[in-house]
Order: C-alpha cells, then structure tokens, then sequence
C-alpha cells in the first residue's frame, strides 16, 4: 500500500513518463508562446525530463522525512503538495537558464499550466487507477520491477 | 490425487454428490489406523467407507481469508468447479461481522480500516472513500482521505458498506456454489501426493465423513479462540457469572440495556481498539440517555507519552493508550516495513515484531473530546496496574483487587469488561494441533504457523501438493499484517502467483487484471 523508496522513484518516472508524457504531448500546442511547435514540444518535454531527474532528489529528501514518521508513510496531501516546492525549483532552474538544451523562452503561464496538469495527473493515478493494470504495485512497495 | 484428469472429471460432474463413492467396507468414520499415521493411503480412506471427493483446491475456514484468496483465483481464471470452499459458517463475513458487532461495530459504525482496504475488489480501486463519495453524492469522504491524518482523522469504511460489497463480490464470483458446509476435522497427507481433508457435513449422511482429495490446501480458519485472563476465567468458573464479568467479544448487550436503569460503575479492561468501541459506546449511551454511569478503566501497560527505541521509530501515546490508525503501522502492507520483515529471520524477526507491536487504538477527535470531558467531570478514571484476584461483595458488586505502583487498591464494579482480546494458543484448534501433530507444520519465531514469503506452510510439502495458511494463524511470518483485509489480499496475491507457477492457474497480468476490473465494475463473473 505505501511505496518504498525505489517504488516512488520507479512509479515516478513511469508515471512522469506515460502520462507525463501523454499530457506534454496533447497540451504543447496550446500552450501560450510564439515560438516554433518543434521548439516547444523540444522545451515541453526537456521540462517533463527536469521534473523527472530533480524528482530522484527530491524523493531522497521525502525519504529522509519519512524516517521521523512512526508509520513510515507520506500522506495523500504531500503528495500534492509537494508539487508546490518541485515546481517553484524547476521554474528557478528554468529562469537562471540552468536547464541544458532549451531553445525557446518557456513563458511563466506555459510553465504553470503544464506542470499543474502533469502534476495533478500523475497524483491522481497514482493514488487510485494505477492499481488496476498493475495487481501487484502497490503490495510490492510500488516497484514496477 | 486431484491430478489434471481428476480436474477434469469434476469439471463433468453435475454435484459433488455424484463423485461422492461410497467405500465398501468401513463405517464411514475415522478409523484408528487413519488417526495414528501421517500419510494415508487411497485404499486406507476407502477401507474406512469414507466417501471420496476429488476437487483440485480446497481452502478451509470460510471466512474473510478464504473469501479473498477465492476471489483472487476466480479472477485469475479459476472455474467455481475446481475449488471448494469447507466450512461451518454461511457467509464469509459472518464471523467478523458478528465480532464487529458485539464489540460495538454496527452495521451503520465504521470498522478500523484503510480506505483502500476492499476485501470485495483485489484491486482496491475505487477505494471505499470514492465509492461513498459517488454514492452519497458527498465529497466529505474525499476531503478526509486527502487530509488524513494530520488534518483528519482517518477515513474508515462503515461497516454496512463492507459487508454489502462482499455480498455482492461473492454472489459475482460464483462463491456460494464452491461452498460445502461441514465441520472440518483434519488434513492429511496422501500417499501419492496432495492431501485428504476430512469433513463432517451436518446432516451426516451417507457417510459420517467425507474426504476431499486435493492437490492444493488452503487455511484460513482465523484466530485460534478466544483466550480469557487468568483472574476472568476463575472468577466465572468459581461464580458461575457470566453476566457481571463479560468478555467484549462476546454478546454483552445486557450491561448497555441495564445502566440505561440503574446508576452503574463499569470497570472496562485493556488499550485496544475494542476498549475505545465500549468505551465509546458507554461514554454515547451516557450523553444520549443522561446516564450518570462512572467508567474505570484499567490499562496493564500505561502509555503515558510518545514511546519506542529512538527517533526514528517513535509512536504518539497519552492517557495510557499508545496510538496508531491501524493495527499495524502503513508501511507493513507495502512499504519500508514490509521490505524489511520479509528479509528478518528468527529471533531478530521476533524482536521487530515486539517494537511494532503492542496493544494501541486510534486517536480520534470525538473519543478525545469525550475523554476528556469525562476526566474533567470524575466520570472517567484510568488506572494502571495488574490484578490479582476478584471476588463479589455482599451488594453485589465485583471487586478487582489491583497491584498498582501505589499498593493495593480495591475496586468495585457492578460489570466489568474484558477488552484485552487475547488469543489462544494454535494448538487448541483441532485442525492446526492435527497438523503440527502429523503433517510437519511447525511454529514460527513468534509460536504461529510457520509460513514461506508465499505463504505456503513450511514442512507440509506432499509434492506435487502444497498447503498454504493465512490469516491470524500465521501471525509472526515475513509479513506482518496478516490478520487483516490487506493482510489477506497480500496472502491470496503470493498464494495465487504461487499457483501459477505451479500451473494450476494463469498470472494476472496487466491485461488480464484490467480486463477483470472491468467485468468487477459491471458485476459481471470472472
């Protein structure tokens, strides 16, 4: 039922990329920006991947946190809350141009809707639908492997 | 041996009743070669007059582990024609809902259990918080799964709702047909290979017993018995009095009905779960009916802080009750703690279980208002100590002699309640002393059965045939929430998965496991 430390990572950077993913794919081209489709699906999708790598770290940290919790979990609200200081480290990374490879300007509101939606997407399955393909996920500490 | 021809021929077989044959010879009892040798023979069972059953899986029990550990099969593939179900009971919840009952859990109350904890959907999605929202068009269960528990207390499932979705899970699964009630007497092992699994059906006839011949045995006969304190049991065997002195697992409406008349001191004993459902239940039952009872409670251990080993392993306590959601910490049924229990052996597994261990209940708001409001107003006095002896007084009333750090203290009450809950050793029930007697079950490092990482019992081997236990008989195993619904879907998870390797069903595997969600979400059989 709760994940271990090498569940969350696998489930996250599943999830990150399958829908994710999925989501970048859909949203890019309706996000607010004037540059190239080929410019913001490259800047869409180097976001998802910052996300994802930061994330191990983060999880690290959650672990960490989770060590003073005498059941050893991490609530259904940390879970979406946590989206709050992941998105503000991206964004800063982003701002300081300390993201390798982006070739465009990503706009603050592109930002916010992407991460949000991709964010509060993957909360959402994870806490609930990921269950059904998946039988054995949440007895195996969410390892996917 | 219930081989795949055997299989086959019960697939053809209209009843059990048809491939029952009747033996030539015997009475159709046990004789006493059968009960003195381990292994029995074909020709032994048949000498005996015992009729025959072949059927390629039994599970034994009939109550929320065989339930679940069916359920699973059925939805890996399993036809309701190669497994029965043995038991005495008629439902699967029976047991626990009559427990939950009379430790003051009604059908309208909620049971202490996950969310996601859905004994009727291996899945355990939707939860019971999202099917609650959507059925009573509310998202105040919603609201309290996402802030439990720092901001909430944890969401927990009413019990009506449990019970009525196993109802619909085991009507959908085909369960009644698989069900064979009988009072189940013993396993053995069969010459061969597999084992015979004699049953006594009630009505008796045409035989005393019948033996069902299996391949695979599973035991889900939950907890042992019930075990009373030392001082309880005397005191009701010396007075004959089994309505001042109560266990909280039994039925015990007449206490609640008579302090509704009569000023009444209660005396409720043990930190549980079920000491805070009497304890609510009187404290309500005071509020509603302007009652003046006065309740003592009495705690062996006090927990009167935060407790454990160090920082990193620290739970809430206070008021004498150490404190956690459920009945075990979260992280055992899935988690950091899972991962560790399933590599510990022995003694150090022993150990873990003592530090995770230990009575606790959950701290709710409510109790705590109530709680404390009794405190304040005298009603409600904690006590810690141990007793001694009990007697009656002239006036009737039973008075505990207790052993506190203070001396000796007397205390008089008109009922008093025994929370404590303890269980009976594994050998008082014949089934499990049968099979530590004969078939190779041992104990684990805590005294249960000792159970594989797949749940198979250790030593029981009748190659190609394999018995497996769950429930709170296996308590002490590498996973430690056994004797719950999460605790029992783990179970069936490794029991089935466990099967498919030995051939005897297909894995689930994603596409199957979706595919099966949807015919669950339609009712419609596996």
């Amino acid at each position: 039922m709760l994940p271990t430390l090498s569940g969350r990572i696998q489930t996250r950077l599943f999830l990150l990329a399958v829908v994710g993913g999925l989501i970048t794919l859909i949203i890019v081209p309706v996000l607010p920006g004037s540059a190239p489709l080929g410019d913001k699906y490259r800047d869409g999708f180097l976001v998802l991947a910052s996300v994802a790598v930061l994330g191990v770290l983060w999880e690290l940290l959650y672990h960490f946190l989770m060590q003073w919790r005498w059941e050893k979990d991490w609530p259904t609200f940390f879970g979406l809350a946590t989206g709050v200081n992941e998105g503000l480290l991206v964004w800063l990374l982003l701002s300081a141009g300390a993201i390798p490879g982006i070739v465009g300007h990503v706009g603050g509101a592109a930002f916010i809707i992407q991460f949000s939606l991709i964010w509060l997407a993957v909360w959402v399955v994870a806490n609930g639908p990921m269950r059904v393909p998946f039988i054995r996920w949440r007895f195996n500490g969410g390892r996917l492997v | 041996m219930a081989t795949d021809a055997s299989a086959d021929q019960a697939r053809e077989a209209p009843t059990i009743q048809a491939q029952i044959q009747a033996g030539p010879t015997g009475g159709g009892d046990l004789t006493e070669e059968l009960l003195k040798s381990d292994t029995w023979t074909d020709a032994m069972v048949a000498a005996a007059g015992i009729p025959m059953v072949d059927m390629p899986f039994v599970t034994v029990g009939g109550g929320m582990g065989s339930f679940i550990t069916v359920d699973y099969l059925r939805i890996a593939g399993v036809g309701t024609d190669k497994m029965r179900v043995l038991s005495d009971i008629d439902h699967p919840w029976q047991t626990y809902e009559y427990l939950t009952r009379v430790s003051q859990i009604p059908r309208p109350a909620r049971i202490r259990s996950d969310s996601a904890s859905r004994p009727d959907n291996i899945w355990g999605f939707p939860s019971y918080a999202l099917s609650e929202a959507i059925h009573d068009r509310t998202l105040a269960p919603l609201r309290q799964v996402l802030f439990e528990p720092t901001w909430a207390d944890f969401y927990t499932p009413r019990a009506n709702q449990v019970f009525t979705g196993i109802e619909r899970e085991a009507k959908r699964i085909g369960y009644f047909d698989m069900l064979v009630k009988g009072q189940v007497r013993m396993v053995r092992k069969r010459q061969g290979g597999g084992y015979f699994t004699i049953l006594t059906p009630p009505d008796a006839k045409p035989a005393r017993r019948v033996a069902y011949r299996s391949q695979f045995v599973h035991l889900a006969i939950g907890y042992p018995g019930l075990k009373y304190l030392p001082e309880l049991q005397a005191f009701r065997t010396e007075n004959q009095d089994f309505y001042h002195v109560v266990s909280a697992y039994e039925d015990h409406e007449h206490i609640y009905d008579r302090l509704k008349v009569k000023h009444s001191v209660v005396l409720i004993r043990g930190g549980g779960i079920v000491s805070s459902r009497v304890l609510q239940r009187l404290m309500d039952d005071r509020a509603d009916n302007k009652l003046d009872t006065e309740i003592v409670h009495l705690f062996r251990t006090y927990i009167n802080g935060s407790h454990g080993p160090g920082p990193w392993m620290r739970r809430r306590g206070g008021n004498g009750f150490a404190y956690q959601g459920f009945n075990y910490p979260k992280s055992v049924w899935g988690g950091q703690l899972k991962a560790k229990m399933r590599r510990l052996e022995g003694e150090q597994r022993a150990t873990e279980y003592k530090l995770m261990g230990g009575t606790n209940t959950p701290w709710r708001r409510s109790w705590q208002r109530q709680m404390n409001e009794g405190r304040g107003a005298g009603w409600y006095r904690v006590l810690a100590g141990t007793v001694e002896g009990m007697k009656v007084r002239e006036d009737g009333m039973v008075v505990s002699h207790v052993k506190t750090v203070n001396g000796l203290l007397e205390i008089a009450a008109d009922f008093v309640i025994d929370c404590t809950g303890l269980e009976a050793d594994i050998s008082e029930h014949r089934v499990l002393a049968d099979l530590l007697e004969h078939s190779g079950a041992g104990r684990n490092p805590v005294g249960r059965l000792d159970v594989e990482r797949t749940f198979e019992l250790r030593g029981t081997g009748s190659a190609p045939g394999t018995i497996y236990a769950s429930g709170a008989a296996t308590l002490g195993g590498y996973f430690p929430g056994v004797d719950t619904f999460l605790g029992l879907q783990i179970a069936a998870q490794e029991i089935t998965d466990d099967l498919a390797r030995r051939g005897f069903c297909p894995k689930i595997g994603p596409v199957r496991s979706t595919s099966q969600w949807l015919r669950w979400a339609r009712n419609r059989q596996p």
